[in-house]
């Protein structure tokens, strides 16, 4: 069935849009990633616009992150002072990667600047991700410490807050720093951020993996809603059609996905989506080193 | 005396006297939530007052013009390893679509004199922001590529039918990613290269009924429509954590 999208422009068969959305709710509800950095790509893949795949792909992360966000709330894994912290810092990243994002325009860089940040994002966060995961699977034969307080650099900041879910009693600067990086890259990768917040977390906040995933979703939701107000204002980038079809998809893969995350050992989950994370790296960086095909490329500009 | 008149005048007749009656299959194109594109029929006469001369042979170009845009066209270069984009030329308009269908290669029935004053072949159209330099020109011409290998700008000579030197008709396929707009249909009429007549008439691409809306509201009201974008997510993210929940028990 084919599908006129009435702002990116292009004719489009519904059911690979649905089939799209489908694996990336899946992914979303498996990771509790927002999937935007796996559906940037592949919208552009097949032919809508930049600015269209970017702005569209944040509105459908909404969809599929408050869904997400929701079952987890359910099941008291949202830790939600904390969500408040790190959205608050999103917002205001996620305003400063918009600025960033037009000067990149301006200079005609916009896809190379893009493509570097996924190479170098994706590729460091996946090896980081890959390499814990692994060590932290050889290590569960043997019994295993948990040490509730490490005491490091985060724990000597001021404005300290108790974070009851997290079991957390640190300063709000280092949530607000992630935060705020999480939200520049939304803005400028057009990603929820899920990938980065995650690790991010689990390693520098110390928080336990229990409320990791729920309270990322609860702030890739209001981040990426923000988005994708400020890309329908000043960008008129939004494609109401297309993101239908992609939330339709994406809401039933959630679900799916979720179901099969309980199932799966928190280190599996980190091992798989180590490794999708590094194939979208690749991938990426592949396109920036071969020779292209066409060296030249024509972009539309407004008057 | 006044024979010899007569004659003079018929002779002189044929460079002015035929005119083209022509048609286009439909006035205008809706673009609709199953659009994929669609095929416009261009069909016509040559009318004479007098016999047509055996020579030269009468040749028909037909040309369909969609709305101009700015553009920039950018190239590639491998730097420090990777490829970056670095020279850049602007085009101050260029048709979104083009289409030049023709009896024979236009080349070989149009004069390049006349094609600089009509602007009839594919260069003719794109105004670069600069007088073309040498450093342009392979930009034009990847412009050029891009748009034909994508569909937006089409060459088709030998595509428009000519029967007994009067009656011609052809077919115009337009792609599904069209811009909205009008768009120009141009029918010239050549003999020996020269442009004997011409006709214009358009034809109107809009996009109607949901499109139409979404589309108007996006760029008229932009934070309502942004609003209503998140709703539709929220609710269809409430909705299905709601539906499954349901399924469950």
């Amino acid at each position: 069935m084919i599908l006129y999208l009435p702002i990116a422009e292009v004719s489009v068969n519904a059911f690979v849009l649905l089939g799209l959305g489908g694996l990336i709710g899946f992914l979303s509800g498996m990771f509790g990633v927002g999937g935007g950095f796996l559906i940037t790509p592949l919208l552009m893949m097949i032919g809508v616009p930049p600015g269209v795949a970017v702005a569209t792909g944040a509105n459908q992360v909404v969809a599929s992150s408050i869904s997400g966000a929701l079952a987890q709330f359910k099941r008291r894994a949202v830790d939600l002072p904390m969500g408040a912290v790190l959205t608050g810092g999103g917002l205001a990243g996620s305003t400063l990667g918009g600025y960033v994002f037009d000067l990149m325009s301006r200079l005609g860089q916009t896809d190379v600047f893009v493509q570097l940040s996924y190479v170098l994002f994706l590729g460091f966060i996946g090896t980081m991700m890959l390499v814990e995961s692994i060590n932290s699977l050889r290590r569960t034969g043997k019994a295993q410490i948990r040490r509730s307080h490490v005491h490091s650099w985060v724990h000597r900041m001021p404005f300290k807050m108790k974070f009851r879910a997290s079991g957390l009693y640190i300063s709000v600067i280092p949530p607000l720093l992630v935060g705020a990086a999480v939200g520049f890259l939304s803005a400028i990768m057009g990603v929820g951020g899920g990938f980065v917040m995650v690790p991010a977390m689990i390693y520098l906040l110390g928080m336990p993996t229990k409320v990791v995933v729920g309270t990322s979703l609860f702030q890739i939701t209001f981040v990426t809603g923000y988005t994708t107000l400020v890309h329908a204002v000043t960008h008129h980038t939004v494609d109401m059609m297309l993101a239908l079809l992609l939330i339709i998809g994406g809401v039933i893969g959630a679900q799916i996905g979720a179901r099969v995350g309980v199932r799966l050992k928190a280190e599996q989950l980190r091992i798989l989506l180590s490794l999708l994370v590094l194939a979208v790296a690749v991938k990426i960086g592949f396109d920036l080193l071969l020779t292209p095909a066409e060296l030249y490329s024509v972009t539309r500009v407004a008057l | 005396m006044k024979g010899w008149l007569l004659a003079l005048c018929l002779m002189a007749l044929p460079a002015h006297g035929e005119e083209i009656v022509s048609g286009v299959s439909q006035s205008g194109v809706s673009i609709t939530t199953n659009f994929d594109g669609a095929s416009i029929l261009v069909y016509g006469a040559a009318l004479r007052d007098a016999p047509a001369p055996a020579w030269p042979l009468m040749e028909v170009i037909i040309t369909v013009e969609g709305p101009a845009t700015p553009l920039v066209i950018r190239k590639k270069d491998h730097v420090a390893g990777i490829w970056l984009n670095r020279g850049s030329v602007k085009i101050t308009a260029a048709p979104s679509f083009y289409a030049v269908a023709s009896t024979k290669a236009v080349g070989d029935i149009l004069l390049p004199a006349e094609d600089a004053k009509y602007h009839i072949t594919i260069p003719q159209t794109i105004d670069a922001a600069a007088a073309p330099s040498a450093d342009q020109t392979p930009y034009i011409e990847a412009l050029q590529r891009i748009r034909q290998a994508s569909g937006s700008f089409v060459l088709a000579p030998d595509s428009v039918l000519l029967l007994r030197q009067a009656l011609f008709r052809t077919d115009i396929s337009l792609p599904a990613n069209l811009v909205e707009g009008p768009y120009k249909v141009r029918i010239f009429l050549t003999r020996g290269g020269a442009v004997v007549d011409m006709q214009e008439s358009q034809i109107d691409v809009q996009k109607a009924g949901v499109e139409r809306t979404l589309y108007r509201l996006a760029m008229e009201q932009p934070l309502i429509y942004g609003l209503l974008s998140l709703l539709m997510a929220m609710v269809a993210g409430w909705g299905a954590q709601e539906l499954f929940k349901r399924l469950r028990i």
